[in-house]
């Protein structure tokens, strides 16, 4: 399939070999009302909102602090999430709804030579960096978990990909000047906890990532403000790292001389040290790492579960990929639930951190159920797992994904 | 004459400037207004779980989880109080956990 083609033909295409009533690319204004996820145990039902500022129609699955969900039919758009639907999470419910652009000011400050206090306007004037990146909720898919894990039952629209402008971090460390003995950078928002000593969310990065160069400080997303619930007026970037160090509304960067012991990283957001984070349900004694690189995920975003097609003719398949933490170097397409793979045609690269289209076909040749998966492969190696991981937090799910569809 | 000389200065200038090479402008100041999210729990024997829990987030949260088992629910709301220090009343963590198993409750 060309992978030049415009929204407006790739809408189309589904449109004329789609014979189901579905979401997928229907404009805006036939956003339905509410969602359903398939999740087991139910409880799957979810508004679509329109409720939140500088915000389109979101997935309600927490009204404060906010957490609202990308509807997935907008991954078929495109592989840049529109920032007006990109996925919005707060830990805590103090969220500034004022920000003053003149005074906001990001302060460095610990192991430097120097402490620095930014304006706006400072960082502007350092040379700018842009990357195109996945940014992806540790939790993206939790509500799929079986048996199911509280927290936040994200179906898989925990995620985005957006093109990120603003200023490497490195630059913005070196004018500090990292002394010896650094160890890692902890990074705080101006978001505050409800109760005065409950733990202050702040995220590290040991200091050799913090300054490798691609790690930024973006001030704009596809060449936007940040909408102020993803961040404005900064945020940080970690290309191929779960969204958790994405810190929103950045204003401190401390540099540590010890490894940071504070609760979001000693406690909260670990995982299993294991092959995909995976282990038993009720199995103990298990050692935990915080969590960190991404791995790879791939989506069928044109045909819903449950979708009937044609027979005797050949439907085109389409979606998005990630490679996680490097690009992706195949995606394989099985119309037979897992028994054949065959390549698909990969869309454009973008950049190795972000999402990827590609391009399929189905030609089921009889009547029938059928299921579609779809496979990554990352640059690296890795891919995809047949079975899903699981962990009591409900982290760093990416099996290969089924769709059942009916042939008619 | 002079407005062609410096076209030719600024072509070198146009034909380096990056794809993205538009310059940074300052972002304006935001305000806005968020929903107060405070619906409150519904059903009889809700007045332990209003009083205490929405301080910190709202209904939806809860009534969007999975069917968990007694002992879970009660994890959970001691982890609020543990780990988030929410300020729950002692005398009220029977009747939230109650609550919970009564609507979102699992064998």
């Amino acid at each position: 399939m060309d992978t030049s083609l415009d929204r407006r033909q790739w809408l189309a295409g589904a449109g004329a070999f789609l014979l189901t009533s579905s979401a997928w690319g229907k404009p805006r204004h036939a956003m339905p009302t509410s969602v359903v996820f398939p999740f087991p145990d139910g409880v799957g039902e979810r508004p679509i909102t329109t409720a939140f500022p500088q915000k389109g129609p979101m997935v309600l699955q927490r009204t404060r602090p906010p957490l609202l969900e990308t509807p997935f039919a907008v991954f078929d758009e495109g592989v840049l999430t529109p920032v007006d639907q990109f996925y919005v999470r707060w830990h805590w419910a103090v969220i500034p709804t004022q920000v003053d652009a003149e005074s906001f000011r990001l302060n460095v400050h610990g192991q430097v030579d120097r402490n620095l206090s930014l304006s706006l306007k400072d960082l502007l004037a350092f040379p700018e960096y842009e990357i195109t990146a996945v940014n992806q909720c540790s939790g993206n898919s939790r509500g799929f978990f079986a048996p199911r894990v509280a927290g936040g039952e994200w179906g898989n629209g925990a995620m985005g990909n957006a093109r990120w402008t603003g200023v490497r971090l490195k630059d913005v460390l070196d004018r500090a000047g990292v002394k010896g003995g650094a160890v890692q950078v902890r990074f705080d928002g101006l978001d505050q906890p409800v109760v005065a000593d409950g733990p202050d969310f702040k995220k590290s990065l040991d200091v050799d990532h913090a300054r490798d160069g691609e790690v930024m400080i973006a001030y704009a997303m596809n060449g936007k403000p940040l909408p102020l619930l993803n961040g404005f007026p900064l945020r940080l970037v970690v290309p191929g790292w779960y969204a958790t160090y994405w810190v929103k509304m950045l204003s401190d960067i401390e540099v540590l001389d010890q490894p940071d012991d504070n609760f979001w990283m000693k406690t909260a957001y670990r995982i299993p040290d294991t092959p995909f984070a995976d282990m038993k349900p009720g199995e103990t004694g298990v050692k935990t790492v915080p969590i960190n690189k991404m791995v790879p995920r791939s989506f069928v975003t044109n045909i819903e579960q449950g979708a009937k097609v044609r027979h005797g003719r050949s439907t085109p398949i389409r979606g998005i990929a990630f490679g996680g933490d490097t690009g992706v170097a195949k995606v394989e397409f099985s119309g037979d639930g897992g028994k054949t793979w065959h390549a698909t045609q990969l869309g454009r690269d973008e950049g190795k951190y972000s999402f990827r289209r590609w391009d399929a076909h189905f030609a089921p040749q009889v009547p029938g159920e059928y299921t579609l998966m779809v496979r990554c492969t990352n640059s690296a190696g890795a891919t995809q797992p047949d079975t899903p991981n699981w962990n009591p937090s409900g982290f760093m799910r990416n099996v290969i994904e089924a769709t059942p569809v009916t042939a008619v | 004459m002079k407005a062609a000389h410096a076209l030719l200065l600024l072509l070198p200038m146009i034909a380096s400037t990056p794809v993205i090479g538009a310059a940074p402008v300052l972002p304006k100041s935001v305000s806005v207004n968020l929903p107060d999210g405070l619906d409150p729990f519904p059903g009889p024997g809700a007045e332990a779980i209003n009083g205490n829990c929405l301080g910190c987030h709202s209904s939806d949260m809860v009534l969007n989880q999975p069917p968990l088992t007694k002992d879970a629910w009660h994890a959970e709301v001691a982890k609020m109080i543990q780990t988030y220090k929410a300020p729950v009343a002692e005398k009220d963590v029977d009747a939230i956990v109650d609550y919970l198993v009564r609507t979102k409750g699992k064998p």
